[in-house]
């Protein structure tokens, strides 16, 4: 699985991307297909303060519950409504169409501690050892 | 479920390769080292309900009980009536401790008067045997007799197709927990017209070293009908819309048959058995509390273990719940004080921190078409 280069990682198998002021973030394609069919997502309101690494939601598929962390510190500015109705888009495009939310950033630095994503299929290919 | 100890010390089944070479996304259960999924959980599930699927269960356990005693002892530690049965049939039935708490849920088999088979759960196979044997003062024999066995359970409507391509049996003329003995797949096997998903479906007991051949001999027979092989997660998903128990969720240690809704397999009239006198107690004061069924009503799915609120109080636990793939709702099995179990009660669900609307309703959620 190739991971986008102009996406940053966390250790909990999240992506981030940042267009201008604004941060995309979402499950990697190893978090979907860890989860398996996902039926079910909660997600934060618009205006919702989010910290770096607190958890603002849950993905849930048939078998298991994963909670989200936020990569960053910053405030939610869009929610992916769609998921609601299709939270199989997560399965079918885990780095597109299956974003969770849109943040604002709060501390630039704090993209900077994130995996790039070279680190990340290294974490991910170890992980999988394990 | 066990503690994970590392996957260095997980039990593997015979067909542990046959699941390596097909993908199957592993997980450690009771000990073991089982398929959770294959093709996915949904797809696995929906197969059961509307084709056939295919399930490794090699790692239940199986006791072997023989001798001129051998009903008196099984009569004297199993909650139901065993001396009912007749050659080629098969009991759900209870071993239970002196509280009347499930040590496990087992089949009884007949396979002659003196000679039984039972089938039990792979984390308590080794309990219940040490249970069986300290309480035989019987002219009986038991024999650990796991090692000898693989399970293969072949679940759905198509499964008889499936099944009778490979053995001679007559297997329509066979009613459901009846079973027989004989080749299948060219080996000598138990079939059984039992299993645990809520369809009509066969549990097949082979020896070990053929379990790799009749497990491809299923699939290739059952290619037409577009069989699928299953992990557990389906087979968690169909037992729970079937609202069938499973022992460390609904049953346990500490729960009786009457308070896991499951008072049929206790026969009180028989003189004694493990269990008898403390279920006659709570028989004649009645329970406080039992397994309910319930739906969410409001968004959110309830899991194991998640606690359930009525009129702001905390009064039970879930023991399992997940989406139920046949009925697009979110449901689960849940232990609650009695006057909150009939079926219409609203109640609440702890999701996360917060409390989600739910409903009792009526058990099971999903019933085959006859």
């Amino acid at each position: 699985m190739d991971y986008p280069t102009n996406y940053r990682y966390t250790r909990e198998h999240e992506w981030l991307r940042l267009d201008g002021e604004i941060a995309t973030v979402g499950i990697t394609h190893h978090a979907q297909d860890q989860l398996g069919d996902v039926v079910f997502v909660e997600l934060p309101e618009v205006g919702a303060k989010l910290q770096a690494e607190g958890a603002f939601g849950a993905v849930e598929s048939v078998k298991a519950v994963s909670d989200i962390y936020s990569p960053l510190s910053g405030d939610v500015t869009e929610v992916n409504e769609a998921l609601i109705d299709a939270p199989e888009r997560i399965n079918e495009d885990p780095h597109g169409d299956g974003w969770l939310i849109r943040m604002t950033v709060f501390d630039r630095s704090e993209i900077e501690k994130l995996m790039t994503s070279g680190q990340y299929a290294e974490y991910v290919a170890a992980e999988t050892e394990g | 479920m066990a503690e994970s100890s590392g996957p260095s010390v997980l039990r593997h089944t015979p067909l542990h390769r046959v699941h390596g070479e097909a993908g199957a996304r592993m997980t450690d259960f009771g000990g073991w080292h089982m398929p959770v999924e294959y093709a996915g959980i949904v797809a696995e599930h929906t197969a059961v309900r509307t084709a056939a699927g295919l399930f490794d269960v090699s790692h239940m356990g199986e006791i072997e009980v023989r001798g001129p005693q051998a009903v008196d002892l099984l009569d004297s530690l199993c909650s139901n009536r065993v001396a009912s049965l007749r050659d080629g049939q098969a009991q759900y039935s209870g071993l239970l401790n002196d509280n009347g708490g499930f040590i496990d849920d087992l089949l009884v088999h007949r396979i002659a008067q003196d000679h039984y088979f039972l089938c039990v759960n792979a984390a308590n196979q080794d309990a219940d045997f040490a249970w069986m044997r300290d309480r035989n003062r019987f002219d009986a024999e038991l024999a650990f007799a796991s090692a000898s066995y693989a399970q293969l359970a072949i679940q759905g409507p198509r499964a008889i197709a499936v099944a009778s391509k490979l053995t001679d049996i007559d297997l329509a003329a066979m009613r459901y927990y009846w079973f027989s003995q004989g080749a299948f797949a060219d080996c000598e096997a138990t079939v059984a017209r039992t299993g645990y998903t809520g369809e009509d479906g066969f549990e097949v007991y082979v020896p070990p070293s053929e379990a790799e051949r009749v497990w491809n001999s299923i699939l290739e027979a059952g290619a037409d009908e577009a069989i699928q092989p299953c992990g557990l997660g389906a087979r968690n998903t169909l037992r729970l819309e079937a609202a069938m128990s499973l022992h460390g969720h609904e049953i346990d240690t500490d729960i009786t048959p009457y308070e896991a809704d499951l008072g049929w397999i206790v026969k009180l009239g028989k003189p004694s058995f493990s269990g008898r006198a403390a279920l006659a107690k709570q028989k004649a004061e009645g329970v406080r509390r039992r397994i309910a069924g319930f739906e969410m009503r409001g968004r959110g799915i309830a899991r194991d273990g998640y606690k359930v609120w009525v009129e702001g109080r905390e009064v039970g636990h879930v023991t399992s719940a997940s989406p139920a793939p046949s009925l697009g709702t979110n449901i689960g099995l849940c232990m609650l004080p009695v006057e909150y179990a009939d079926p219409g009660r609203p109640i609440e669900i702890e999701i996360r921190h917060r409390t989600v609307p739910a409903e009792t309703v009526p058990t099971p959620f999903y019933k085959r078409r006859p």
